[in-house]
Formats: C-alpha cells, sequence, structure tokens
C-alpha cells in the first residue's frame, strides 16, 4: 500500500493574527506555524494502515515556501519514509491553481491512496483535497472519522448532513482527515534526529497564474464590551432577567 | 459575456433544504447586479416541487432525476452538475456551504476550470463583477475577493444569509435534463445512513448553544449543561479540551478544529476562551459566559459574564429560566 499524504504549514490555532501592512495577508512574523492539525490525522492514518499492512511507503507532498520543509520533516519523525517539496513563494490565492500543481506531481508518483486534512486552518476552504481527486479522475471521501481497508476498497465513515454516513471506494482514492479518525502520535526524539536523513526530493511548484485575488484583508469587528452582571447563584434573577428583556433571547 | 447565475438546489429525500432557498434568494439579486437569469438546478431522483423555487426567485429549474442518485455522492452529484454548469454560460455557480455543498464545490472548481470562493459571509458588485467576503483563520480575519475569468464558483455559509418570503405568485419553468453517468461516476457507494439521533440538535444547527470546557471536570457533568439544553430547545457544545479529554465527541466541538457557529445565544460554562475557541463562536449574536476565573479571556467578548462556580450556577440558572419561562 502507496500512500501518499498532503501537507501544508500553517499559523499554529492559538496563534494570534496580525495582518500585515499592504492590507492584504497576515504578517508572518511572531507566528508560530506548525503542520496543519487535519494533516496530523492524515499523516498517523497512513502509518497505522502500513503498519497494518506491512508494506508499502508513505510519501509527503507539501508545497509552499522553504519553510514547508520543517513539517515535512516533522511527518518523517512520525513515521513518513521521503518527499517531495513544490517550492512556491507565491502565497497563490487560488485554491485550484495549488490544486493542480499537486495533482501533476501526484501523476508522477505511484500511490493506492492520497490523504488530505480535510481543511487547512488558515483558509478553510476545504476545496483542495476535492479539486485533486477530481483532477487525478479518483473518488474520495471527505470528513473521514473512521477507515477500514480490505481487498482493494475502503468502507470510511463521516458526519453527513443527515447524520452519518457509510461509503465504500475502490482504490486508489483520496481521502480528508477529520479530528477524532485516530490521535497522532508524538515522535520520539530518536525518530526526529532520523527523520534528519531521510530523503528529501526539492522541485520548484508549476503554478497556473491565479484567477482570484486577495483585495483587502480585515479583522472582524470587535464586540461591544459586555458586562459582568455578577459573582455566583445571587447573580442569575438578573442575568436571565437581562437575557429575556434586554437581549430578548428567551 | 457570461452573466448567469446557476444555482445549486440541495435536497434531501426529495425535499429541497432551507439553505437551498437561501443560495437562490442570494443568486437571484446576484443576477439582477449581473443582468443576467437565475438558473437553480436540481438533483436527485424523486425530487418535489421544482417550479416552486420560483418563488425565491428562480427563473429556470433544471432538473437531473435518476434513480441512482438518490443519494448524494460528489462524483455522480458533481459530474451532473458540472455538465449542466458547462451548457449555461454561468458567471457564478452558486451554492451553500454545506458538507454537500463543499464537496460538490471543490468538485465543479476543478470540473469547470473556474476559481472558487467557500463558505463565504458576503458579497457585493463591483464593476460588473461579483466580489465576495469570507472568514480565514477560523474568523480571525475576513478577505476581500476578486475574481477573473468567465466563471467563479461561490459558496455561502448557512443561516448568514436570510432568505426572502416566497412570492406564491410566481413559478418557475422546469426543464428535465438526461446526464449521460456511467459506472466510473458512482465510485463512491454510500452503504449506509445512520440518522442523527432522536432530538439531538447538532450545534451547527442550534439557534442556541450551551457549551461546557475544562470547567466541567468530567463526562458526567455535561448532564447539567444538557438539562439546560432541553429547556432552552438547545444544542450542547464543548471546547477543545473537552473534547481531547474524551468527555464529548468531536462533532460537539466548536472552535477552529470543531465547527465555527454563530447562534443566537451562546452560554459558555467552564470555557476559559482560548483563540481557537473564540474564533468559532465569537460571531454569535449574544454570548453568556460562566467562569470562576474573573481573568478569563471568554468575559473580553461575553455580553453578560457570571463569576462563580458553574456547578452552582448553572443549576440555579434552569431553575430560573423555568420559572421565567413558565410565566
Amino acid at each position: 500500500m502507496n500512500i501518499v499524504v498532503c501537507v501544508k504549514r500553517v499559523p499554529d490555532t492559538e496563534t494570534k493574527i496580525k495582518i500585515g501592512g499592504d492590507g492584504k495577508a497576515i504578517d508572518p512574523a511572531g507566528v508560530e506555524f506548525v503542520i496543519n492539525p487535519f494533516d496530523e490525522y492524515a499523516i498517523e492514518e497512513a502509518i497505522q494502515i502500513k503498519e497494518k499492512s506491512g508494506e508499502g511507503e508513505i510519501n509527503i507532498l507539501s508545497l509552499g515556501s522553504i519553510d514547508a520543509q520543517v513539517i515535512m520533516r516533522k511527518a518523517y519523525a512520525m513515521g513518513a519514509e521521503k518527499g517531495v517539496h513544490l517550492n512556491d513563494d507565491s502565497a497563490n490565492p487560488d485554491n485550484l491553481a495549488v490544486a493542480k500543481s499537486l495533482a501533476a506531481q501526484l501523476k508522477e508518483m505511484s500511490f493506492d491512496m492520497v490523504l488530505f486534512g480535510k481543511q487547512a486552518v488558515d483558509d478553510d476552504s476545504a476545496s483542495v483535497a476535492v479539486q485533486v481527486a477530481q483532477l487525478l479522475n479518483i473518488p474520495i471521501v471527505t470528513r473521514v472519522i473512521k477507515m477500514d481497508i480490505a481487498d482493494g476498497k475502503a468502507t470510511a465513515e463521516r458526519e453527513s448532513d443527515a447524520g452519518k454516513e457509510i461509503l465504500e471506494v475502490t482504490l486508489p482514492a483520496a481521502f480528508a482527515a477529520e479530528k477524532g479518525l485516530n490521535e497522532p502520535r508524538y515522535p520520539k526524539l530518536m525518530d526526529i534526529m532520523k527523520a534528519k536523513k531521510k530523503p528529501l526530493e526539492q522541485k520548484e511548484a508549476q503554478m497556473d497564474a491565479p484567477k482570484m485575488e486577495i483585495v483587502e484583508m480585515k479583522y472582524p469587528p470587535e464586540r461591544p464590551p459586555g458586562k459582568i452582571v455578577g459573582e455566583g447563584v445571587e447573580a442569575v434573577p438578573e442575568l436571565v432577567n437581562l437575557l429575556k428583556n434586554e437581549a430578548k433571547m428567551i | 459575456m457570461a452573466n448567469n447565475v446557476l444555482i445549486y438546489a440541495e435536497q434531501m429525500g426529495g425535499k429541497f433544504r432551507p439553505t437551498a432557498f437561501e443560495a437562490i434568494c442570494q443568486g437571484k439579486k446576484m443576477a439582477q447586479e449581473l443582468g443576467g437569469k437565475v438558473i437553480a438546478v436540481a438533483i436527485g431522483s424523486g425530487i418535489e416541487n421544482p417550479e416552486a423555487l420560483g418563488q425565491y426567485g428562480a427563473d429556470k429549474v433544471i432538473v437531473v432525476s435518476n434513480e441512482k442518485l438518490k443519494d448524494f455522492t460528489v462524483d455522480a452529484y458533481g459530474k451532473a452538475f458540472a455538465d449542466v454548469a458547462g451548457k449555461n454560460d454561468p458567471a457564478v455557480v452558486l451554492m451553500a456551504a454545506t458538507y454537500q455543498g463543499k464537496d460538490l464545490g471543490g468538485y465543479v472548481s476543478a470540473a469547470l476550470d473556474a476559481p472558487i470562493a467557500a463558505d463565504c459571509t458576503e458579497w457585493l458588485a463591483q464593476g460588473g463583477k461579483i466580489q465576495v467576503k469570507r472568514p480565514t483563520y477560523a474568523g480571525k480575519a475576513y478577505a476581500t475577493i476578486a475574481f477573473t475569468g468567465e466563471t467563479a464558483v461561490i459558496s455561502i455559509r448557512p443561516k448568514v444569509f436570510a432568505s426572502d418570503e416566497p412570492d406564491a405568485s410566481k413559478s418557475a419553468e422546469v426543464e428535465n435534463q438526461d446526464v449521460a453517468l456511467s459506472d466510473d461516476d458512482f465510485r463512491s457507494i454510500v452503504k449506509e445512513i445512520l440518522a442523527k439521533a432522536g432530538g439531538k440538535i447538532d450545534v451547527s444547527e442550534g439557534d442556541i448553544i450551551v457549551a461546557g470546557g475544562r470547567g466541567m471536570k468530567g463526562p458526567e457533568n455535561f448532564k447539567i449543561l444538557e438539562e439546560m439544553a432541553e429547556l432552552l430547545g438547545a444544542a450542547v457544545g464543548a471546547s477543545r479540551t473537552a473534547v481531547d479529554e474524551g468527555w464529548r465527541e468531536h462533532a460537539d466541538q466548536v472552535g477552529q478544529t470543531g465547527k465555527v457557529v454563530s447562534p443566537k445565544l451562546y452560554i459558555a460554562c467552564g470555557i476559559s476562551g482560548a483563540i481557537q475557541h473564540l474564533a468559532g463562536m465569537r460571531t454569535s449574536k449574544c454570548i453568556v459566559a460562566i467562569n470562576k476565573d474573573p481573568d478569563a479571556a471568554i468575559f473580553n467578548i461575553a455580553d453578560y459574564g457570571i463569576v462563580g462556580d458553574l456547578f452552582q450556577v448553572v443549576p440555579a440558572m434552569t431553575e430560573e429560566l423555568k420559572k421565567v419561562m413558565g410565566s
């Protein structure tokens, strides 16, 4: 079972976002960047599938600036063998251009499965995985919370508009991981050391010109200051009164 | 030049969902700006009353009906939708950013070679084109996006745009269209659909959410939140800590790695207010915080706060609500 996991470098979710001087992007200064949290579930799942089947290899694919290699090494420390970095400094806002570039690279790789996180927590679009699957003409299951592989088929469970659904797809296929799929491992120090020596191929990303642009980036409107109604149970009647008569919420 | 607005009219079990009406109402307004027609596309099997979409502003409804399309799968629905879109010269391809809509948007974007802006919360017409605003970084920032090229795919966040009252005097022209679907378009097979547990309201759908965090101390204590939620007809939400501790399931998580919600009323109990949590609920209309730490960050964005022990305050509040709501 050969698996490619696509990963993205994003700001840590605990980071405060500062908009840069051009008013069109965030200022990266002082921001801690991490591997996209949903991608960690994808990496962990790939490792578990490989451990179970006892064969195949895990390739990491990441598109972005040279710093993407830092998070690729983290995926290596978790258990991936090697990877390809598509170098791109353009911060292209068009996710279809990104998907095309990833799909072009994937066509050169051998895989039974391509795994993604369900969305990147920076632009929150949840589009690239589906776009890549369409471009590669393979099935995809998004937001996977449980999966089993057997006889060249995958059974995957996910939350849906109706509740939950169970889908079956034939491999090769793509999957986008949701939180809850597994518990990503913490790499051991020895694995972090080993990860530094694993092969990482760097290529220039082939990117289409974007068909969309960010005209402006702004902070959300500030919420007006609220009030502390009081302390303890004594404050409860007044709170409920305010909810009923001032906020008219109940 | 393309100027039509093509809308995915999402249905479930043959009935259109409220998000379909929201999308059509916005699509109608966009088409007015662009000088084009409003074309709704309904895909499925046994679709009821497609002509009624005219009451919300559709000029025409294209129905792709096929028994094989009973359940949504992105390949088959995407193929059908992209096929219709390709024949109707759309400037905008519009849908609600539901689970289906998010899958379908990505597929159609790639199939039509058109850019996508997902989960938009505002739009405007600028120089004869549509621009959108959408939250990024879970709403820590909002980006305004302009498109180049003929067609743009746009999905709008559910429940952000109110739909207009239906105009019962209007009816849309209905056209049935066959789309050739091969076995290759049914590579995903829906084996089972498990309906939501009876009575349970999902956090993404609740008008009121009662949420608990680290301060809940354990799964058994969520009972007091459930009691309040039942009284209010509310959903029960949870912070990342509560989910990571295994107290609640991930489907209940509010925040950057959970769900981004904007209910009318959000009652945060024992939630300190980590940045990733605030990002997920800061657009709630009214926020109430109950926390024993007066310096908790949640109080900075709460409209009303009580500093105190939630294990005393929450049950007392439920009792008080019973009194007030009964009267």
